[in-house]
């Protein structure tokens, strides 16, 4: 063997560690790492309704068909849901598992609200025959704003899953990580939301 | 590989006398397989006709130069170090922690630097002189295109498997074949009709995308009189392989005689005789058109051929304007382009199991192709086809406008028999 | 009949025992090999009652060591696949010139040169990478395992996932005739309609959720779980490579997975992203998927590079030249990367500036990547070099690459690129980096860490034989590839009008006779070594005089890899730790802190495989079906909170202490 290899059981000064944790800072690392993967396929979104958002294919345009009072409403009940969701974890942080719950229900209804209204707008828009199939411009909007949505509805599932295992097994370690993970999930979709509405209904219905 | 192959070539007689027998037979067989490739290959992308690609080729000869200038010694210096500090040769200096030098360092990153700079400023420069958009300024080294020249202006289509070549301001058109006198700048406008190719003649100019409802230009210019190859190259379904045209250049004489040959055919290229045409088909014999519609280049760009289409024009400056508002159900139906061939029943160029109707890896071929038990070569292959969906069996009756793409609404039909 | 076919089609979908190419002998054939291979297989692992052990010890396990050679056998099969597609294609291509037509329709050819690229790329080359990284990566920074191991487990079943939906297109169905990337309008549903293009888009979707998660997770896990003492810049330089590759990973995969998801819009919506008509725009795929391809280039490469540095300076017996700058020029290259997608479409009408640009940043990737060559050779310089194996790999990766590098370069330069561009010579020289940089690297790192992995150096003799045919077959193959793209023959054709081409195709077929010939070396090379175990067995756990943490550890590591964590003071730790004389303590070891393996990533994985399936063939029930399905599981699996568990400080004492019985014996026996 090499010459440099030491001899087995040498007697040598200990410089070796016994244990060294992984701790949750991975989880959390790891955890914004996806979302900005996520971030990335808005911004693929949004690159994509960028170039195409003008190509109404001859057919309706954001003007046409957007109402903005209704977005408006639905802008509010995103931004509410971050509000409340930040009360959650101040109760988290204050180890009350009813306090946090009412407040994560409150969340999960105002992202179930925000829903609702997105799908009656879906419908709506359908329904004057502005489907993802007529122009370039629907794709792409359809897509983006339909993306976010399905985000949402991922996020309330995992609310509601967390809501169980919080009442269940309490404001264990592993809750409390997730409960921030989820966290860190509603305050990204708000934001991107608040990209969608500038971009996509402000600058769309102004123009 | 052919800086590399030249002097290996001339070796002296007399010295290879002296080699061993073995030695000698190896050279020999080396230099038999250069020489067979040499001469049996016409590289045509080192050795073109037309002034652009020579500007292009002496540019490719430039570059290799400049980069050999540091591949090489870094090829010398592996094997050298290689051989020098083998593990045998204690000869050799070792010095196990010398992992450090500013001054090397410094020219090691340097010396790329220094080669890319001037790489960078050969590429920035001929980027923009060799730029397919801009106008020639020249016919050849030293030799500015003369003021009363005109530049010849040719609208090339890339068809399913063809190609269709209008000239404008003769008002003739060909397939398969296209001509055009030697030393007179030649302007292309060239677009697509299903999907993307590339309009290449290599011994012309370089390549560039074939794209539909897109026009790409092309300025170039032949040097030398004679017939060389064209061709599609970016692949673009069954047929790609045989998608392959004549470029025929011509004195002025014999450019004439080709568009007086041309003319004589007789046969006229209307909107309907178009729409024959775009139909998916292989190796099709050169064709020519005497006569030409007027607009139906523009009609193709537009991808409006077929009566009732809107032009990808008249959308683009409603679209400008802010659209067409929400009583535009009417615009929908003249805009659908891409469902032509399912809609009419024709195989589309890329259709796999089960939409294309034929066992999957199968050797029926898919339509608009030549069968293969008949003769191969180019020209006359074409049996007239048989009537659209026989025997292929993708014809979609109830295939219309509806909210899903064309395939979900395939049902699945008769296998083809074979 | 009509309420026959409805009822058939509610069921299945558009699949029907007409999916089956029976009719096709080349596939009946393959067909009866895979499944005699299989059935043999199969029989076998029930035969001596392995099921057992290969779930609970391999399938479940969340070791990323284990993990990590279920990544390697993967890419090594589909390897065999993709090379099987490459036989057929230049077979076909020599035998069709002229009058002759080959013995491969085109409809057939296209499906297997779009199947060639797509298996070699994300089957073959990304598997590979992913298990040398996973493997080695974190016994390089002396950690217990990765940050998440189950996700760990859950990624590699999603790319196995992936796989199995591309290879059941050989059998069921058709594949993409669109070449790898499946540009539209081509691979739109009006011009590809069928399943060849849904199996393409499907295969890549299953097995990118799963790059992506495991380049997360390898990133979280070199920012997080260094040694102690292992600051940035003391990590091995493959721990940097993979850093950045994984960073590469993190920032593409999701634009392919956006762009692809786009495409499937197209085609099971019928919305108008990359449609000729209704305002799409088929060139935003090209640049949307080529900002995923090109980084995608480097993700596979810089790992390489990685692999050669540890190589090097391992075997020159000498530290690593120029450390920092490697370092730097590692994290230019992946910087640079980004900025150069378009050069991949220079023709496609962009304006001067525009090419200009972009030609001149991806001739700048060519600094950092000449200074990388350069810090290699000045390793050497200076040097002790033995040439094993790996170093053998490394002499061949030299020349061989800075050549597939100049042709690059050549490349960049637009209006070389005009001539150049879609023929066979950028086909000759995406081979040259890829084969000569990534498979030689990938061949190196295997015969390098074997040892480590399997307690046994491989076979001197057969790991020489397969280079030599690798390096003479890649050459005697790509010259004449060179060649025909300067003679303007385009890639992608079944068919030559040019008799004059012949010998030059027959040549490339010849060559790739040669590289199989490397291929079944390589294979004689596991059968040998592994026959041979005894004689090239190695119980000191650092066969090749080592520098960095994992030949610190025996061979192959204990599950938790290091009985104590290093203490790191240096570059090239274990270098700094033997000779400073220091060495494991003995005693004084506690229990362990360990993931438990879990089921949860086969099933997950399994269901998103079906639910591919489901999609592709319209079966619309299971999609539903299996979609639910996985979102049940996912959710159940995280009532799962019972996922740790101690190994117990006698565990280790009884793991170490016969590690130290055989290094006795060992030493015994060589006195």
């Amino acid at each position: 063997m090499h010459e440099l290899t030491a001899p087995p059981g040498a007697t040598a000064p200990v410089e070796y560690e016994e244990e060294h944790g992984h701790g949750d800072g991975g989880t959390l690392l790891g955890f914004w790492l996806y979302l900005m993967s996520d971030c990335l396929i808005f911004a693929v979104l949004f690159a994509t309704f960028g170039v195409l958002g003008r190509n109404y294919a001859a057919g309706p345009s954001g003007a046409d068909l957007f109402d903005l009072r209704l977005v408006a409403v639905n802008t509010g009940l995103l931004l509410l849901s971050s509000i409340t969701y930040g009360f959650a974890m101040l109760e988290m942080d204050k180890d009350r598992i009813d306090a946090t719950l009412k407040w994560l229900a409150i969340t999960g209804l105002f992202g179930a609200g925000f829903l609702s209204i997105e799908l009656y707008e879906f419908a709506h828009l359908f329904h004057e025959g502005a489907t993802p199939q007529r122009s370039a411009f629907l794709s792409s909007f359809f897509t983006l704003v339909g993306t976010h949505g399905l985000h949402v509805t991922f996020g309330t599932i995992w609310l509601v899953t967390l809501m169980v295992q919080v009442r269940r097994y309490g404001l264990i370690a592993e809750n409390r990580r997730r409960l921030m993970c989820l966290s860190m999930f509603w305050h990204f979709l708000d934001v991107v939301w608040i990209g969608v509405f500038t971009f996509v209904y402000l600058m769309g219905a102004m123009r | 590989m052919i800086t590399l192959a030249i002097p290996l070539a001339p070796t002296p007689a007399g010295r290879r006398q002296r080699r061993s027998v073995a030695l000698r037979s190896l050279r020999g067989v080396a230099l038999l397989a250069i020489a067979g490739l040499l001469a049996g290959c016409n590289m045509v992308v080192m050795n073109p006709a037309g002034d652009v690609a020579v500007q292009q080729r002496n540019l490719i000869i430039a570059s290799t130069a400049l980069m050999l200038l540091v591949i090489l010694p870094v090829i010398a210096l592996t094997f050298l170090f290689g051989w020098r500090y083998r593990a045998s040769n204690t000869e050799a200096t070792y010095d196990p922690d010398w992992h450090h030098s500013t001054q090397l360092e410094v020219v090691i990153w340097t010396v790329p630097l220094l080669i890319i700079i001037a790489l960078g400023a050969m590429t920035w420069i001929s980027t923009h002189t060799l730029d397919p958009y801009q106008p020639l300024t020249r016919l050849a080294p030293n030799k500015p295109v003369p003021a009363d020249v005109k530049p010849l202006t040719v609208e090339v289509v890339a068809l399913d498997w063809k190609w269709l070549f209008i000239y404008p301001e003769l008002g003739v058109a060909s397939l398969n074949e296209m001509a055009a006198p030697a030393n007179v700048p030649l302007t292309f406008k060239i677009t697509s009709s299903s999907v993307w190719n590339t309009f290449y003649v290599p011994a012309l100019a370089g390549m560039i995308y074939a794209m539909p409802g897109m026009q790409t230009p092309l300025h170039a210019v032949m040097n030398q009189e004679g017939d060389f190859r064209g061709q599609s190259a970016h692949y673009s379904g069954s047929g790609f392989s045989r998608m392959n045209f004549d470029f025929r250049s011509l004195s002025h004489q014999g450019f004439e005689a080709w568009v007086a040959k041309v003319k004589d055919a007789g046969k006229s290229l209307d909107r309907a005789a178009y729409l024959d045409l775009e139909k998916p088909s292989e190796a099709e014999p050169v064709q020519y058109y005497g006569s030409v519609e007027d607009g139906l280049y523009a009609a193709i760009l537009g991808m409006c051929v077929a009566p009732g289409q809107m032009c990808v024009g008249e959308m683009h400056h409603i679209d400008k304007t802010g659209g067409a508002g929400r009583e535009s159900e009417a615009n929908r139906e003249r805009l659908d382009y891409d469902n032509r061939r399912l809609k009419t029943g024709h195989e589309p160029s890329g259709a796999t199991f089960p939409a294309s109707g034929r066992p999957p890896k199968g050797t029926v071929q898919p339509e608009g192709m030549m069968p293969r038990d008949q003769d191969l070569s180019r020209g006359g292959v074409n049996e007239p086809k048989t009537a659209p969906d026989q025997g292929q069996g993708n014809a979609l009756p109830d295939a219309d406008r509806g909210p899903a793409p064309a395939q979900l609404n395939t049902r699945p039909t008769e296998r083809h028999q074979h | 009949m009509f309420s026959n076919l409805d009822l058939q089609q509610l069921i299945f979908g558009r699949l029907s025992l007409e999916a089956i190419p029976y009719h096709e002998p080349i596939l009946l054939m393959t067909f009866v090999v895979v499944a005699v291979g299989g059935a043999a297989l199969l029989g076998a692992i029930t035969w001596y009652g392995k099921w057992g052990y290969l779930w609970e010890e391999w399938f479940t396990s969340v070791d990323h060591k284990k993990i990590g050679i279920m990544y390697v056998v993967l890419a090594i099969v589909m390897l065999l696949r993709g090379f099987a597609d490459a036989i057929m294609m230049v077979t076909q291509k020599a035998l069709s010139v002229g009058a002759a037509e080959g013995y491969l329709p085109p409809h057939h050819y296209d499906q297997i040169f779009t199947a060639h690229g797509t298996i070699m790329i994300f089957f073959m080359a990304m598997p590979f990478v992913t298990g040398v990284m996973n493997y080695v990566m974190p016994l390089q920074i002396g950690a217990r395992d990765v940050a998440f191991p189950f996700l760990n487990n859950f990624s590699f079943w999603m790319t196995a996932g992936g796989a199995v939906l591309t290879m059941l297109s050989l059998f069921v169905g058709e594949f993409a005739r669109t070449g790898w990337l499946a540009y539209p309008p081509l691979s739109g549903a009006a011009y590809s309609p069928g399943v060849g293009v849904d199996y393409y888009i499907w295969g890549l979707q299953v097995a990118g959720v799963g790059t992506t998660l495991s380049g997360i997770n390898l990133i979280a896990t070199i920012v997080k779980m260094r040694a102690p003492g292992m600051s940035m810049m003391k990590m091995p330089v493959f721990c940097w490579t993979t850093l950045c590759s994984n960073a590469l990973i993190v920032t593409i995969f999701p634009v392919l997975t956006a762009t692809l998801a786009l495409l499937s819009l197209d085609r099971y919506v019928g919305t108008h992203f990359f449609t000729n008509d209704y305002g799409g725009n088929s060139m935003m795929y090209m640049n949307l998927i080529w900002i995923w391809g090109h980084p995608e280039v480097y993700v596979l490469v810089l790992p390489a590079f990685g692999i050669y540095s540890e190589v090097v300076s391992t075997f020159c017996g000498k530290r690593l030249f120029g450390y920092t700058s490697m370092v730097y020029a590692t994290a230019v290259i992946a910087i640079l990367s980004w900025l150069v997608w378009l050069h991949h479409f220079f023709t496609m009408g962009a304006g001067a500036n525009v090419n200009a640009f972009f030609g001149i940043t991806t001739m700048i990737i060519s600094i950092p990547t000449g200074a990388k060559v350069f810090n290699w050779l000045f390793t050497m310089y200076r040097g002790r070099i033995r040439f094993e194996t790996p170093m053998i790999w490394v002499m061949g990766f030299i020349p061989t690459f800075v050549l597939g590098g100049l042709t690059g370069v050549l490349l960049a330069v637009p209006p070389a690129d005009f001539v150049l561009h879609n023929s066979l010579f950028l086909v000759a020289h995406f081979h040259n980096v890829i084969i000569g940089g990534v498979v030689f690297g990938l061949f190196a790192g295997v015969n390098y860490w074997f040892p480590k992995a399997f307690g046994y150096k491989l076979d001197p003799f057969w790991g020489k034989m397969s280079f030599w045919c690798w390096l003479v077959g890649f050459w005697v193959v790509f010259t004449p590839i060179y060649a025909l793209g300067l003679m303007g023959v385009t890639r992608r054709t079944q068919h030559f009008d040019d008799p004059t081409l012949q010998p030059y195709l027959t040549a490339a077929a010849i060559g790739a006779v040669i590289i199989m010939a490397g291929i079944a070396a390589f294979i004689v090379q596991l059968i040998v070594s592994f026959v041979r175990r005894e004689q090239l067995r190695d119980v000191t756990g650092d066969p090749w005089g080592g520098r960095t943490l994992e030949w610190s550890t025996s061979s192959p590591p204990p599950p938790y890899n290091f009985a104590v964590t290093p203490v790191v003071r240096d570059l090239d730790a274990w270098w700094d730790m033997k000779k400073r004389g220091q060495n494991q303590p003995q005693q004084g070891y506690k229990p362990i802190h360990m993931p438990k393996n879990t089921g949860a990533g086969v099933v997950l994985a399994g269901l998103s495989t079906v639910l591919g399936f489901a999609m592709i063939w319209y079966i619309w029930w299971l999609a539903a079906l299996s979609f639910v399905g996985l979102v049940a599981a996912a959710i159940v699996h995280t009532f799962n909170y019972n996922r740790d568990y101690y190994i117990p400080a006698q565990e280790v004492v009884r793991f170490e202490s016969l590690r130290e019985a055989q290094l006795a014996e060992r030493v015994r026996a060589d006195a």
